[in-house]
């Protein structure tokens, strides 16, 4: 038995070094989506362009307007002189949002009375808009206070708020979105890689024909799939080998929990993806077919149903049963865990039980249809 | 003799359509068994159900003592398949092709019979080859070569020569008539009718049916007839003006035309008068032997006429 599944790992790899075009692309993809994805695909924001409409201009409107100065958060770009420019700076896109002082602002401050500020934000994307406006009440608050406990101190008194919150963002305190995204590319460049490569290879050797003469021999439907699936797995971890390293060059991301779970979940993970490759070869006849067949029912479902980009929690409830049908849904809560947070195997050992069923589930189903479909032609 | 494959009534359908009717012989050992026959006659799928790569809708096969629908893996140890279309990895070179089928057939020591299998088929200088860069007739070799490197008992050879040239195609029949000096069976089918003299015995494949099982000389011998060889001027017309006039079974090969007749003495001048009637010079004639092509084509429309015959 393990003579017949060498010769078919030894006999796979000899085709997988040949094949220099398909091995370029195999390792140029993980690359091309890391760039892509951790440049590109970004959701900080930061940077925000802020028009001043100032129509006080007093050393107190020039204070509170320092406070937004001073952060990443915000960039100054233009400061505005009439009521038009206002309107005109949001439409041109020139601006993202307004900020203006009324021409009482200290007078009123001054003389105890509630002072109002304006702020008209650019809500056409209403994400970076809610963004920036927590980020805005942040930043006025923090203003207050300080004024607030300064002009107490001056008269002697000592302020203490009645409720301070303290937040903290754990595991990700800068709220990169790179740190939340490299997980995610991980499962998604691998499943792609695993089903497309198992599938076509699989649909190769029925479309020359070369399946009959391993059907003639005693290879059995399980021989043939592990020489099949071995080598595929051996790429693969090669393959997120390289994409961790790439994540840690590029941005920094370090898995901060122990390698064993991480290869342990990728392990599962990998056999589960291999075996829905081999279930695409039993379905489609053609390489052109096994081709897109595979990039469907990998990418898609990894993209929008894992919680790759898109929480789960937020779907409605039957979309959010059909996400169980995606490995990478449950790999990526051992990938964020580990790399991520750290944690040890408490927080996920349900998904290395979910991962186990799945792989287990998809070698079976992959086996009983090779075995039919050699049976029955 | 000893038989080593027993068909009974084995019978494969495949939706409406009937792949092999209900047929059933005996191969014996050592033989070189030709399957003939025209395309779609059931040549393929008979092969095909020979060596377990399809299971037949009836009946069943006694391989080497071995149910063919019982013990289909002890079946595969003993044979060699080789399929109609060239079938190996193009991208593994000539030794890697070999070494693969060796490795998959649990054979150790491959090493040796390797060099003797590519000496035979004479391969040996383009043993680094990539399988996909040689010619037709040496992929076809390098094929034979791996279905033979674990000793098969038995070989399957479905049209092995199908799209290979002349020069390549008696070289390949040299190699199998070598092989067959060793303990082993060769089963072959081919659509060329001058290929089928070099059997043992064949079997006249059409409509899914055997239309007559034995050696060649006895089939030819069977046909109780003679065959008049004539060469005229023009063919097509002599071909349709002999079938409006006389009942004889005309039957035409490029340059000249063969008439199955009863008497050359009697027949002949009958049928030059009805030519030179229309204007057609016969420039010769001579009597030959019915070859198995004659008698193949002969037993061909008899069962075609039958089949049209109202009943």
């Amino acid at each position: 038995m393990f003579t017949r599944i060498f010769a078919i790992v030894k006999k796979e790899f000899r085709q997988i070094v040949r094949d220099k075009r398909s091995l370029v692309l195999i390792f140029f993809y993980p690359v091309f989506m890391l760039i892509l994805f951790g440049y590109a695909l970004n959701f900080d924001v930061t940077h925000i362009k802020m028009g001043i409409y100032d129509l006080e201009k007093s050393e107190f409107s020039r204070e509170f307007i320092k406070t937004f100065n001073s952060s990443e958060y915000f960039d100054i770009v233009k400061y505005i002189n009439n009521p038009d420019d206002v309107n005109h700076s949001l439409d041109d896109k020139s601006v993202q949002c307004v900020v203006t002082i009324p021409a009482d602002f200290s007078q009123k401050f001054y003389s105890k009375e509630k002072t109002d500020v304006q702020f008209l934000v650019d809500g056409v994307n209403g994400n970076t808009a809610t963004i920036i406006m927590n980020y805005v009440n942040a930043a006025t608050l923090g203003f207050s206070q300080k004024i607030s406990a300064d002009i107490l101190a001056r008269a002697g008194g000592n302020i203490k708020m009645p409720v301070n919150i303290q937040g903290v963002f754990w595991y990700n305190p800068d709220l990169k979105t790179t740190e939340f995204l490299i997980p995610g590319l991980i499962a998604t460049i691998l499943i792609v890689i695993c089903v497309t490569l198992t599938a076509v290879s699989i649909v190769r050797e029925k479309e020359q024909g070369t399946i009959e003469q391993i059907n003639v021999s005693p290879v059995s439907p399980l021989e043939l799939i592990l020489g099949k699936i071995i080598p595929y797995i051996l790429l693969a971890i090669l393959i997120s080998i390289i994409v961790l390293l790439l994540g840690a060059i590029l941005f920094g991301v370090q898995i901060k929990g122990s390698i064993l779970y991480m290869f342990v979940g990728t392990l599962l993970y990998l056999i589960a993806c291999l075996s829905m490759g081999i279930f695409v070869s039993t379905i489609a006849d053609s390489m052109q077919v096994a081709f897109q067949l595979s990039t469907l029912i990998s990418q898609l479902p990894t993209n929008i149903l894992s919680g790759f980009i898109f929480p789960i929690e937020s779907m409605p409830w039957p979309i959010q049963i059909i996400t169980n049908l995606s490995p990478a849904k449950f790999f990526l809560v051992i990938l964020r865990s580990v790399v991520i947070k750290g944690t040890g195997i408490e927080t996920f050992w349900q998904q290395f039980v979910y991962l186990a069923i799945f792989a287990l589930a998809f070698l079976t189903i992959a086996m009983i249809r090779t075995a039919r479909q050699r049976r029955t032609v | 003799m000893e038989e080593i494959i027993k068909i009974s009534n084995l019978k494969k359908v495949y939706g409406d359509v009937i792949g092999i009717d209900d047929i059933s012989f005996s191969i014996y050992k050592n033989e070189m068994f030709g399957f003939v026959g025209p395309d779609g006659a059931g040549k393929t799928t008979t092969i095909r159900l020979l060596c377990g790569l399809i299971n037949p809708t009836e009946g069943t096969a006694d391989i080497m003592g071995y149910d063919l629908r019982k013990d289909k893996m002890k079946i595969k140890d003993n044979i060699g398949y080789l399929s109609q279309k060239f079938s190996l990895y193009t991208d593994l070179s000539v030794d890697e092709n070999i070494e693969f089928f060796a490795d998959i057939h649990g054979v150790k020591n491959y090493k040796e019979r390797r060099d003797e299998l590519l000496k035979f088929t004479r391969l040996t200088e383009f043993r680094k080859f990539y399988a996909g860069k040689l010619s037709g007739g040496m992929k076809q070799k390098l094929a034979l070569a791996c279905t033979l490197i674990h000793k098969p008992k038995i070989i399957f050879l479905d049209e092995p020569t199908t799209g290979v040239d002349p020069v390549s195609r008696r070289d390949f029949w040299k190699i199998l008539s070598d092989l067959i000096k060793e303990e082993i069976t060769i089963i072959i089918s081919t659509p060329y009718l001058d290929e089928a003299e070099r059997f043992n015995r064949i079997a006249l494949f059409d409509n899914a049916k055997i239309l007559k099982l034995d050696t060649p000389a006895h089939i030819r011998e069977g046909l109780n007839k003679i065959v008049i060889e004539i060469v005229c001027s023009d063919i097509r017309k002599s071909d349709k003006v002999l079938r409006e006039n006389t009942n004889f079974e005309i039957q035409t090969f490029g340059d000249r035309l063969n008439v199955v007749a009863d008497n050359f003495e009697k027949d002949f001048p009958q049928i030059e008068s009805i030519l030179n009637k229309n204007g057609i010079e016969v420039h010769d004639k001579r009597m030959i032997p019915a070859s198995l092509e004659n008698v193949f084509i002969h037993l061909l429309k008899k069962e075609h006429q039958k089949e049209h015959e109202p009943s």
